[in-house]
């Protein structure tokens, strides 16, 4: 190689690069046509190359990209979402129950619509103006309270729970309840209320309802 | 592919975290053979390579879509390969030149000391001789290496994953090349 043009290697590499020049690759050819030495590294470097192209393609292991979505960092809410949405598209039995939930929902979101009349849970004391429904100062309202489209005075006192459904809510400083305050205006506070209210029917050990009945 | 690709990346920066698996699933398989031949480990390949994506998750608003996302994570996977392997060799600096050994630097000091006796060399099948070439190769020639043998890219493209001029991505390819050369012959 001592006679050698200094240029012949680096022509060797741009050939096998695929990116050699026609009168170079020329020179390349002419050269290694006379000389052993060239040929046989020009040899050796194609050996090389041609063991690298036998190399297989990999797959990713099965479930590399589940494993990815599980290391990404989330903020809580996405955690919620992405967690019901996987949840649900590994269980469709439930998903399918949930769908049932929605429809029901559906149900209860028209009849959220359609019932607009005021009402009251009827109770001695009571003293209703217009939509308006009045605890006098100085009464005792003796169980729960639920007003329904309309608003709710309380200047007195109530020994159970006070719920108002799309109305308002009016505390004097004499006012006095037991119970929770719950006031409904949104449609999710709304089935939240009935299945709440559902589920109360349901579970038998209820000494509220053991009374009534 | 690039359209599909930024469509699915602005539904990820609009929140929706579920797209960002379909990219995931675009790139999985290129990515995780990269980091097998840089790591030459498969639970290494897969954690590096899972790790690759989970940056590339936290930094998407940083990816300008005018360029090759391919490119970007590729970027990122070579990264972390590369200080894998460096983390691997913690008490040598790998271009300090050996004293008495002229030319040779810590990278041929290494690779001699990984070498497998010549029969059992002999006996492997092809795909394990291929990635026990690969492994043997200095880290700065295994990455270039990597992309354009075993990812068949073109020397711009390696230029631009690895941030190095064209003209040093080329002369790695040469000297990887050389240093294959040698490897294999010396058997
Ligand atoms: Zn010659």
């Amino acid at each position: 190689m001592t006679n050698c043009p200094n240029e012949v290697v680096q022509y060797m590499h741009e050939y096998l690069d695929g990116e050699i020049a026609p009168e170079q690759e020329q020179v390349l050819n002419e050269h290694l046509a006379t000389c052993e030495e060239c040929q046989m590294l020009f040899d050796e470097l194609s050996e090389a190359v041609a063991l690298l192209e036998l190399a297989d393609p990999m797959q990713a292991p099965v479930g590399f990209a589940e494993g990815v979505m599980t290391r990404l960092p989330q903020s809580t809410q996405q955690k919620k979402k992405t967690g019901v949405n996987r949840w649900l598209r590994k269980h469709p039995m439930l998903s399918a129950a949930a769908l049932f939930l929605i429809l029901m929902s559906a149900a209860l979101f028209s009849s959220y619509n359609t019932n607009e009349q005021f009402s009251v849970t009827m109770q001695p004391n009571l003293v209703i103006e217009g939509d308006t429904v009045v605890v006098p100062a100085g009464e005792v309202i003796k169980g729960d309270l639920v007003v329904k489209n309309g608003d709710l005075r309380i200047e007195g006192q109530v020994d159970g729970n006070v719920t108002v459904i799309r109305g308002e809510k009016y505390m004097a400083s004499t006012a006095v309840v037991t119970g929770n305050i719950e006031e409904i205006d949104e449609l999710f506070d709304w089935l939240w209320y009935k299945m709440k209210t559902a589920f109360k029917g349901l579970t038998p050990d209820k000494t509220e309802n053991q009374d009534t009945e | 592919m690039d359209e599909l690709i930024n469509k699915r990346i602005n539904e990820v920066l609009k929140g929706n975290q579920d797209s960002f698996e379909e990219i995931v699933l675009l790139f999985q398989n290129r990515l995780y053979h990269v980091c097998y031949r840089m790591l030459g480990s498969r639970e290494e390949a897969q954690d590096i390579a899972q790790e690759a994506f989970v940056r590339a998750y936290s930094n998407l608003h940083t990816f300008d879509q005018k360029r090759k996302f391919s490119t970007w994570i590729f970027r990122i996977a070579t990264n972390l390969c590369i200080d894998r392997i460096r983390k691997k060799k913690p008490d040598y600096s790998l271009d300090a030149q050996v004293p008495g050994t002229e030319g040779l630097d810590m990278y041929s000091q290494i690779a001699a000391a990984e070498d497998l006796p010549e029969e059992e060399v002999e006996r492997m099948e092809t795909q394990e001789r291929v990635q026990y070439e690969i492994g043997r190769l200095p880290e700065k020639y295994r990455s270039v290496i990597t992309l354009r043998y075993m990812e068949e890219l073109p020397l711009q493209e390696i230029a631009d994953i690895l941030d190095l001029p064209l003209g040093t991505v080329k002369t790695r390819v040469h000297r990887g090349r050389e240093a294959l050369r040698k490897q294999i012959g010396t058997m």
